[in-house]
């Protein structure tokens, strides 16, 4: 179990104020400046050894992708991009991080446009999060008025600022090219790639997105060094992650917890375990929603990485752990998840348009088992054809929750169509 | 005086400020990212929604062509096209929530305002909607009215809530059953070490 002094957002909770004194006392904005004066390349190659992947969902290696920017501008301004539009369900780690920890993310927009030459950071936050946003501005007024952003920004001779830039409702916005669609004024449509941000980004330019709680524990890595992040967790799994531990447990909650902590554990130690006990666990959506659900035999023992979680099929994604227990109607919680995506896709691509809302109506009838056993293989098919064939991966998203629930719980599908027509029968 | 001051919407000083400051935020001749900021503007001072009207306005102010502010007014959801209630109370109803009892929370909801989701209530204090996934999981159900989360809900407390509400009373928001933030409730399980220092 991870120990208080390796844990990174030490106000997850809010315990104490989120303004600049406050994180200066925890240590916020301690020697910034020298830490930008080792240079671009020192902090590039610092994030790629301490082995951090992005906290956004796909795990893609920060530094590598830090490394991606043009060394030298060809006469367009870079840009940092952060993606604070949280609303993978189940997730709800990054308001944490903005409301009561707003000057870590500040700090390491500033490290992170620096390392990338970029000229200024927009935050993209979900526009439901108004109070958030509020403590966004706030903090990044605080830093402007202290000389941590703007012109010469801590005293390093380097200019560089910060923006919020809210959200209006669009769960598709956190794929990063719609988001970058959205920030231009745009509705949020997901742009074909190549060109890849990095080249071709937000008005033109060259831009990075990323994650929040990524760039938030950057400047404790490079204070710390890379050796002592990628010395918590595992290979290739390294450092500490924030969990959110929603649905079926007793005490629902974030946590900050090293990588690689077992599932079993992680929900016992933090979430005081499964409500009715570990052996009323029926199954875990161990990644945010877009993940497959696994069941309890893979639960007792499967470990939170990234590595660990694709070996069982499914995946790390935002770290949202989905709890249900033995009353679940889990075809009726997938269902809910194929609703969700139905009314999330932006419409672009015919086979997730389309798509989605034909699975979501199959899903519907399973749910009272008002279908034919032959469905079931369709409905996979389906799901086949939608994934990898979109312009983004809302339609993997959307594909995925219910290839999970038929590798597992086929069975309990097909009982339902039993029963539905041996009813009709009578 | 340009088409659309003449159809009646035009910015207060307070609100022409703020559409500066949030167009001064992007580069020059970018003016049109300002366009949600401004169309959120817009609809708070229109006291709930956004029509034709506001819409062409706003694409005036930013120079660029109406439908291309239509698309993004009809693209996202937190713009309303109706006139809406004084507050807007949407259910979060996605699967984290609804494990947690969010149907009972929203049948507590319409049994108790008499409305339906969607619908407003006769005297325009509420309008009931839902929204997906508000991004407040471990804190499930969650109900935001307005601008703000309401947390661990009962179907007692958000009747109550409600109630306080239209009776102009202060309700605080975030938890209702005691804890702080996305803690766990009762013991902390971890940064005990800074919680007690502070």
């Amino acid at each position: 179990m991870l120990q208080d002094k390796d844990r990174i957002f030490t106000n997850l909770y809010g315990h104490e104020p989120w303004n600049l004194d406050a994180a200066m006392k925890r240590g916020d904005w301690d020697g910034t400046k020298e830490l930008l004066a080792k240079g671009r390349d020192w902090i590039i190659s610092e994030m790629k050894e301490s082995g951090l992947r992005g906290r956004g969902g796909a795990g893609f290696p920060t530094g590598l992708k830090w490394s991606f920017m043009p060394k030298e501008s060809d006469g367009r301004p870079s840009y940092l991009v952060v993606n604070a539009d949280e609303g993978e369900p189940g997730t709800c780690k990054d308001r944490d991080l903005m409301r009561h920890d707003p000057h870590k993310l500040i700090e390491g927009c500033l490290i992170a446009g620096f390392a990338m030459n970029a000229v200024a950071a927009y935050i993209y936050i979900r526009g439901e999060f108004y109070r958030e946003a509020e403590v966004l501005n706030a903090a990044i007024e605080e830093a402007r008025a202290k000389g941590f952003l703007g012109k010469n920004a801590c005293g390093s001779g380097y200019d560089f600022d910060v923006h919020v830039h809210r959200g209006a409702g669009a769960y598709i916005c956190g794929e990063e090219t719609a988001l970058i669609e959205s920030l231009e004024g745009k509705k949020g449509q997901p742009r074909l790639k190549p060109p890849f941000p990095a080249n071709v980004g937000v008005w033109g330019c060259p831009t990075t997105v990323n994650n929040v709680e990524s760039i938030a524990v950057a400047p404790t890595i490079l204070r710390r060094g890379a050796s002592w992040f990628a010395g918590l967790g595992r290979e290739n799994n390294t450092g500490t992650k924030v969990f959110c531990i929603s649905g079926h447990v007793n005490n629902p909650c974030n946590v900050e917890e090293e990588m690689g902590i077992p599932l079993k554990e992680l929900i016992e130690k933090h979430a005081g375990g499964v409500r009715g006990g570990w052996d009323n666990l029926l199954a875990v959506i161990p990644g945010g929603s877009s993940v497959p659900v696994l069941p309890k035999e893979i639960c007792d023992t499967v470990r939170m990485d990234f590595d660990s979680l694709r070996d069982v099929q499914s995946g790390l994604g935002t770290a949202a752990v989905i709890v249900m227990d033995k009353s679940t109607d889990i075809v009726k919680a997938i269902a809910r998840l194929s609703e969700f995506y139905k009314h999330e896709s932006c419409g672009q691509c015919t086979p997730c348009r389309e798509g989605t809302g034909w699975m979501w109506r199959v899903m519907e009838r399973l749910v009272v088992g008002k279908a034919d056993k032959e469905e079931i293989d369709m409905l996979l098919d389906v799901t086949k054809q939608i994934e990898g064939h979109t312009i983004c991966a809302l339609g993997d998203a959307a594909a995925w929750p219910i290839q999970g629930l038929m590798r597992h719980f086929r069975h309990e599908v097909e009982a339902r169509i039993d029963a539905y027509h041996a009813k009709a029968a009578e | 005086m340009s088409t659309a001051e003449k159809k009646g919407f035009c910015w207060t000083k307070e609100n022409e400020a703020l559409a500066q400051h949030h167009i001064a935020k992007y580069p020059e001749g970018r003016q049109q990212s300002a366009v949600m900021p401004l169309l959120d503007i817009a609809q708070r001072q229109n006291g709930g929604h956004v029509t034709v009207e506001i819409m062409e306005y706003i694409a005036d102010y930013l120079d660029m062509p109406a439908i291309r502010v239509q698309e993004v007014a009809t693209f996202y959801t937190m713009y309303n096209h109706r006139p809406i209630g004084k507050h807007h109370v949407q259910v979060c109803g996605t699967t984290p929530c609804w494990l947690r009892g969010s149907d009972k929370i929203l049948a507590a909801i319409e049994a108790h305002l008499g409305i339906k989701k969607g619908e407003t209530t006769a005297d325009g204090l509420f309008t009931l909607g839902e929204v997906e996934c508000a991004g407040a999981c471990v804190n499930a159900p969650v109900v935001s009215i307005g601008d703000d989360y309401f947390e661990d809900l009962s179907p007692e407390r958000v009747t109550e809530i409600l109630d306080m509400i239209k009776d102009g009373k202060d309700v605080v928001a975030g938890p209702q059953n005691g804890r702080q933030t996305s803690a766990p409730l009762g013991e902390l399980t971890s940064l005990t070490e800074f919680v007690e220092k502070a």
